[in-house]
Formats: C-alpha cells, sequence, structure tokens
C-alpha cells in the first residue's frame, strides 16, 4: 500500500522490531517442520545418538522414506484419499450451485422457509452431531465403507452452498434471461450459462473443500476403521502403534503427507489465499 | 408468493417444479445429514441407549443431570478454556502480523507463505511434529538449552504444562487462516483512506486503531466466532497427540469415546446437546452484539 520512509532513530527501531517480529515468527513455525525432516533423512542409530538439532550426516539418506511409503501402505492411501476427494468435491460444487441457482433464480413457495434451513444448518459444527449422524450412515449400510466420507463431505457442508449463493448474486439476471429468450431449457441455462460464470465460486470451494477432505482425520477415523481403506490421514496415523519408538520412519511418514501439499501450496499461492479470503467472507 | 416475480409466469406442472428438481437432492442431504441427526441427538439424550439394542429406554433428563454433577465429565469445559486463551493471542498476533505485512516490507510473500501453510498441514501429520517437538529432551528442551535453560521437561506428559502445550500447537495451526482472514479483509479498505489520514498527521498506530480496525470488524467478529467453537471443538490435535491422556481430554474426545468406545450413546448425545447449545448461544451473542451491517445473506 502506501510506502513507508523511516525518518530518525525512533522510526529506524520500529522497523528493526518488525522485522525481529517475523522472523521470530517465521523461526517458530519451521523449526518444528525442519527438524522432522532432519529426523527424516537419519538412519536409526543417527537419530539414536544425536539431538534434533544435529543435522543428518547424508542429506541424501532416503531409506526411511521408502520405508515409510511402502510398509505404511502410503500409496494405497493417496489412492484412497485422491478417490474420496474427486467424489467430494465434484459433489460439493454441483450440490451448491444447484442450490444456489435454484435459490436465487426462481420465485416459488416457501423459498424462505429453505434458505433459512440452509443457512441455519450452517451453524450447526459437524463434530456436535456425530454420534447420531453415526447411526444414520450406520443403517445406509455405508459404515466401513468410502461412500461414508464421500456422503459425509457432499451433505454436510453447507458452508459452500452459502458461498455459491454469494456469488450467484452477482451473476446479472440478464444473462439466463436472454438465454431463456431463445429458448434454452432451466437445465441447459444452468449448464451453459450460470456453470461458467460461477468459475471463480467454484475454484474456492474446491480449494478450501480440498484442504479439508485431505486433511480430515476425523471422519475416515470413525466411520472407515478398516486399514484397506485407509487415507492419508488415518494411514499415517497408524504409524503410531508399529513404529512407536522410530523417530525416523514416523517423521518421513509425516514429510510425504505434507509434501503434496507444500507443492500444491507454491504452484497455487495466489490463488489459495483467495480461496480462503473469500470463502470466510463471502 | 407463488408467483415468479423475477420470471415470467411458469406454465404448467413441470415449469412450477423446476427450483424443486434442482433442490431435491440438495434438500434430501441437510434433511438427511444435518436436520435429523439434531433431532435424533436431542431424543438419544432422553434415553439409556447403547447405541445398538432395539429398545432404547427412556431416561428423562437423568444424562443431563450425570453431565453436570460428574466433576470428571464436568472439566473438559475447563480444558476448552486453554484452547480459548490460546484462540485470543491467536487472534492478537494475527492482527498484529496481518497489519505489518499489508505495507511495505522486504520479503513480504515469503513471511505470507511460511505463516499462513500450517494451516493446509495434515492434522495427523501436525500431531507427529510435535510430538516429535515436544519430546523429553527433544527439539523444544533442545532449543531451550540453547539459550541457557537446560533441563528435560514432560511437556505432554505433566498434567500441569499438557494443555498449554496442546494449546500452543492450536495457535501453530491456526494462526495462519486468522492472518489472512485480516489481510484480505485489510487490503479490502482503500489504500487512499490511509494517504488521507497520513497527510492529517495520523501515526501508524492512529490508522491501526481508526480506520484497519473498523474496517475490518465484520471479519474480527467471523475469526471470534470460529475461535470460540473451535476451542469447544478441539479433538484432533489432542486426540493423536496424548489421546486424552493426563487430563488433556477434550469435549469431542470425551463424547467419542462415551459413544464409541463405552457405547453410552444416551450420556454421549447429551453431551453434544450441550455443546451445540453452547455454540449456538455463543454465536447468537455475537449476533447481537455485533450486527452484521450490510451484509445480508440473501
Amino acid at each position: 500500500m502506501t510506502t513507508h520512509v523511516p525518518r530518525g532513530f525512533g522510526a529506524r527501531s520500529a522497523v528493526a522490531a518488525k522485522y525481529l517480529s517475523l522472523v521470530a515468527a517465521s523461526t517458530a513455525t519451521l523449526l518444528p517442520l525442519a527438524v522432522v525432516l532432519m529426523a527424516a533423512l537419519k538412519t536409526e542409530p543417527e537419530s539414536a545418538a544425536g539431538g534434533p538439532l544435529t543435522p543428518p550426516h547424508d542429506w541424501f539418506n532416503l531409506r526411511n522414506f521408502e520405508v515409510a511409503f511402502s510398509q505404511g501402505h502410503l500409496l494405497r492411501a493417496f489412492g484412497n484419499t485422491a478417490f474420496i476427494l474427486a467424489f467430494s468435491v465434484t459433489g460439493t460444487v454441483l450440490i451448491g450451485s444447484m442450490t444456489a441457482y435454484a435459490i436465487d433464480r426462481f420465485r416459488f413457495p416457501f423459498r424462505r422457509l429453505t434458505i433459512s434451513l440452509f443457512l441455519l444448518a450452517s451453524l450447526v459444527p459437524g463434530v456436535t452431531t456425530q454420534v447420531a449422524t453415526f447411526q444414520i450412515i450406520n443403517s445406509f449400510g455405508m459404515f466401513n465403507s468410502r461412500w461414508s466420507a464421500i456422503a459425509l463431505y457432499t451433505g454436510t457442508d453447507i458452508v459452500s452452498i452459502v458461498i455459491f449463493l454469494q456469488f450467484m448474486r452477482a451473476i446479472p439476471v440478464s444473462l439466463d434471461e436472454a438465454a431463456r429468450i431463445d429458448g434454452a431449457s432451466p437445465l441447459r441455462i444452468y449448464r451453459t450459462v450460470i456453470l461458467p460464470l460461477l468459475k471463480p465460486a467454484i475454484a474456492t470451494v474446491v480449494i478450501v473443500k480440498g484442504v479439508v477432505v485431505y486433511n480430515d482425520f476425523y471422519v475416515p477415523f470413525l466411520y472407515m476403521p478398516s486399514p484397506e481403506l485407509g487415507v492419508v490421514s488415518t494411514s499415517l496415523y497408524s504409524f503410531k502403534g508399529p513404529y512407536g519408538a522410530h523417530w525416523e520412519i514416523i517423521c518421513a511418514g509425516a514429510v510425504l503427507v505434507i509434501v503434496p501439499t507444500l507443492v500444491v501450496f507454491l504452484f497455487l499461492q495466489r490463488f489459495i489465499y483467495n480461496g480462503f479470503t473469500r470463502g470466510a467472507t463471502k | 408468493m407463488h408467483r415468479p416475480t423475477r420470471r415470467r409466469p411458469g406454465r404448467g406442472l413441470l415449469a412450477r417444479s423446476t427450483p424443486w428438481l434442482f433442490l431435491a437432492v440438495p434438500l434430501a442431504l441437510l434433511v438427511t445429514f444435518t436436520y435429523t441427526p439434531v433431532f435424533s441427538m436431542l431424543f438419544y439424550s432422553l434415553t439409556s441407549w447403547d447405541g445398538f439394542s432395539p429398545q432404547k429406554e427412556f431416561v428423562g433428563q437423568a444424562n443431563y443431570t450425570e453431565l453436570f454433577t460428574r466433576p470428571d465429565l464436568f472439566q473438559v469445559f475447563f480444558v476448552s478454556l486453554f484452547y480459548l486463551a490460546s484462540g485470543a493471542v491467536q487472534m492478537v498476533l494475527a492482527l498484529y502480523f496481518a497489519t505489518v505485512l499489508s505495507f511495505h516490507v522486504r520479503f513480504r510473500n515469503f513471511f505470507k507463505g511460511v505463516l499462513f501453510f500450517p494451516y493446509l498441514v495434515n492434522g495427523v501429520a501436525i500431531g507427529f511434529v510435535f510430538l516429535y517437538f515436544f519430546q523429553p529432551g527433544g527439539t523444544l528442551d533442545s532449543v531451550l538449552g540453547l539459550f541457557g535453560a537446560r533441563g528435560d521437561h514432560l511437556w505432554l506428559g505433566d498434567p500441569q504444562l499438557v494443555n498449554w502445550s496442546l494449546a500452543s500447537v492450536s495457535l501453530w495451526r491456526y494462526l495462519g487462516l486468522n492472518f489472512v482472514l485480516f489481510l484480505g479483509a485489510i487490503q479490502s479498505v482503500p489504500g487512499e483512506i490511509y494517504e488521507a489520514a497520513e497527510l492529517d498527521g495520523a501515526n501508524r498506530w492512529h490508522q491501526v486503531r481508526h480506520i484497519v480496525l473498523p474496517g475490518i470488524r465484520p471479519v474480527v467478529s467471523l475469526s471470534a466466532i470460529l475461535v470460540v467453537s473451535g476451542s469447544l471443538s478441539a479433538f484432533e490435535i489432542p486426540y493423536i497427540m496424548t489421546g486424552g491422556a493426563n487430563g488433556s481430554t477434550t469435549f469431542v474426545i470425551q463424547t467419542v469415546k462415551l459413544a464409541f468406545q463405552f457405547n453410552k450413546v444416551g450420556l454421549a448425545s447429551a453431551a453434544a446437546v450441550v455443546l451445540l447449545a453452547v455454540v449456538l448461544l455463543t454465536t447468537w451473542i455475537q449476533r447481537v452484539l455485533v450486527p452484521d451491517e450490510g451484509v445480508e445473506l440473501v
């Protein structure tokens, strides 16, 4: 924004304090991650002997990653996560955009009530209703299947519906009226006019939802206990038993789970920030 | 009400049912996964159901009485206070860094990225990262040793320390989200206002006090709601790191254990109803205190 030109001693020490605080915060953020990366590169005797701050002898020792990846079944975990991610994100986008289209573009009986039902639901945090939700999933026979997670991620995400509603209001009604006069059906208008114009909202929802699904532990842990269904979170969690004291393997597993996030973040930084700001404030 | 106002009047049944065709699936999911659980939970909370037996015996308010009179069940509320405290610190720090990084700073994007990144990291990975960090003689003790404070601490084993340690992990994890929300809000305040204020002789503090804070009030109140409901529903970090040991059991850990380990679905439902009531109450109080002026939802 404005360029601040420091003048005098007071201003200069204020600048110094500012950078000092930023460096301190960055160190506090990065240090826990850096030591885990170092631990993942150490051999077993090495990690037993030295302290956590001593760097590894061989910075290219990838043994632990191999063990974590193959014995920790991380390939399967990434597969399961990708499957759930694809369905949940697509489902959330379809549900959210259809709801927004119906509510914003049509006037029909009980419209206000419908809106209130969605808005009111956005106040109910998912964790609070889990005891009863579990019974419902169970009665559908979805317990211990990937569909339980997909149903829950798609069906309980009211926040994305609210995001889509906000964006929907910004799309001029004259556009779909024009399409209507040309004889387009509502479904066609939704597909060819509304969905393309909702792209920024879709990007926001894909990012926010993607982060939630990739990182969630609660839902897969409760609803998909079978090891074959392990997602990234639960598979990593199961490192806790067998590798109890093998910190080099646990750390390697944690690094393997964090790296995809880091790569995506570095490539999509700007969109990710925007996604979160919009997702929460719009 | 039954007549379309924005569009030409519908012709026949098909036209009138169009919105419902789009709403059928969303509404079905809404009712199935949000409203049914809320109501059945209210019902379960009045029974002594174990989760699988066919009959559900009605016990009235007994579960609620048990919840509020057994100190071991009630103490989870005090654990939330640690997370609430860390949430308050989180908001202050986030506001500070968002203000600092809104103005010209070298390596601005680097600092932004570093502060925000933890929010994107997998919760289980964070749990392991900090288990390693807090080990006796581990990273934290080694770093403290560099500053002359030698000795090993049971950061996660000592009931006096465990909740502070866990709440500080939440601080590490969620600071970035609040920071980015505040940053976005501050940047939506037009830059000319700052320039005008500077010409009028306002210093940085005046600008923060009179321009930044009022400008981002809706976002601050939103993040206050997130902090409160987040501190009540803390689960992942304490569950992964300590499993609720040494007095670190939170409300959600307790509810999950009651329902899925001890099969006390009735009691767990009562606990969940109380949690839901507290969250809704806080949101309502907040809405009354800080009304969203100009933010009309639909």
